[in-house]
């Protein structure tokens, strides 16, 4: 149905839409499954307002708990990412999107 | 006094969201008519009971394209053990990825599949337990995807939601 779908991705949207939520993002990616302590290290923000950062994360289906005995782990999903990319990228010009995204990489790592 | 699980980190988590019954996700998932029409394709084999065996024979598109880059595959790309069975709502194996010498020699890895009914669509969570595996962690959370070797349980799960969604993926165009 296209008004789940659109409503979805309005959700990943402005879940996506601000530096302290990519951050978190950032932090899950380099290590995943971190307990909210851990996560609020890493920030100067209280405990609450990371909390109401990775609600947003969780509503957007960006991030996936679970318990692992009595702490809460955070995961990132990048399940939602991958809907967003087949919206647009299709499998013929993935390679070359990719080649281009490498470039730049190396590129702005020379200078 | 963080004190961090280790083992956490080695585990991966994949959640997606599908306009389906519970009953269509289970058998996209269980049987080889839907398991070769969607991600990396293939034709499944479970045997549905705990202690049962899991198994995965490649599809003869995916065989020839990689015979056509000169790799034979074998008879079974993927084995495991049913550990538990809950249709529709929870699936638990091994895996082990028969497709790559070295990949075959890491630890065997655990996957489970959780579905839960919300209001006319299911989650779908699927939880891969990499201990002892990082060349399989890395296949499948999409690092490798620009050396051909695909997207991972993310392109997996998208094309599954595509499929039932659309009735088609990119698996079979």
């Amino acid at each position: 149905m296209v008004p789940l779908v659109t409503d979805d991705d309005d959700r990943v949207f402005k879940a996506l839409a601000d530096p302290t939520r990519r951050f978190l993002l950032d932090r899950l990616f380099a290590r995943d499954g971190r307990t909210l302590t851990e996560l609020e290290s890493e920030l100067e923000m209280t405990r609450f307002g990371v909390m109401k950062h990775l609600r947003v994360l969780e509503d957007a289906g960006l991030v996936v708990t679970r318990r692992s005995g009595r702490e809460k782990l955070h995961f990132l999903n990048p399940v939602p990412i991958r809907l967003i990319h087949n919206r647009w990228i299709d499998k013929y010009n993935e390679r070359q999107v990719s080649a281009l995204a490498d470039l730049k990489a190396q590129l702005e790592e020379q200078s | 006094m963080t004190s961090t699980v280790q083992t956490s980190t080695t585990t991966q988590v994949y959640r997606v969201y599908i306009k389906a019954s519970a009953q269509a996700i289970w058998d996209a998932i269980t049987q080889p008519e839907w398991s070769n029409r969607y991600g990396y394709t293939g034709y499944v084999d479970y045997d549905l009971r705990p202690g049962g065996h899991y198994k995965v024979r490649p599809g003869e598109e995916f065989k020839s394209a990689s015979e056509a880059m000169g790799n034979q595959l074998p008879e079974i790309i993927i084995e495991g053990e049913v550990l538990e069975a809950d249709p529709p709502r929870k699936l638990v194996t091994t895996f082990k990825m028969l497709m790559d010498p070295e990949i075959a020699d890491e630890e065997t890895t655990r996957i489970t599949h959780e579905i839960k009914e919300l209001d006319g669509y299911c989650s779908l969570t699927l939880t891969h337990e990499l201990d002892g595996a990082p060349k399989l962690a890395a296949i499948v959370s999409g690092a490798q995807e620009e050396y051909g070797a695909g997207g991972g349980h993310a392109w997996v799960l998208s094309d599954l939601k595509t499929l039932l969604e659309t009735g088609s993926s990119f698996a079979n165009g």
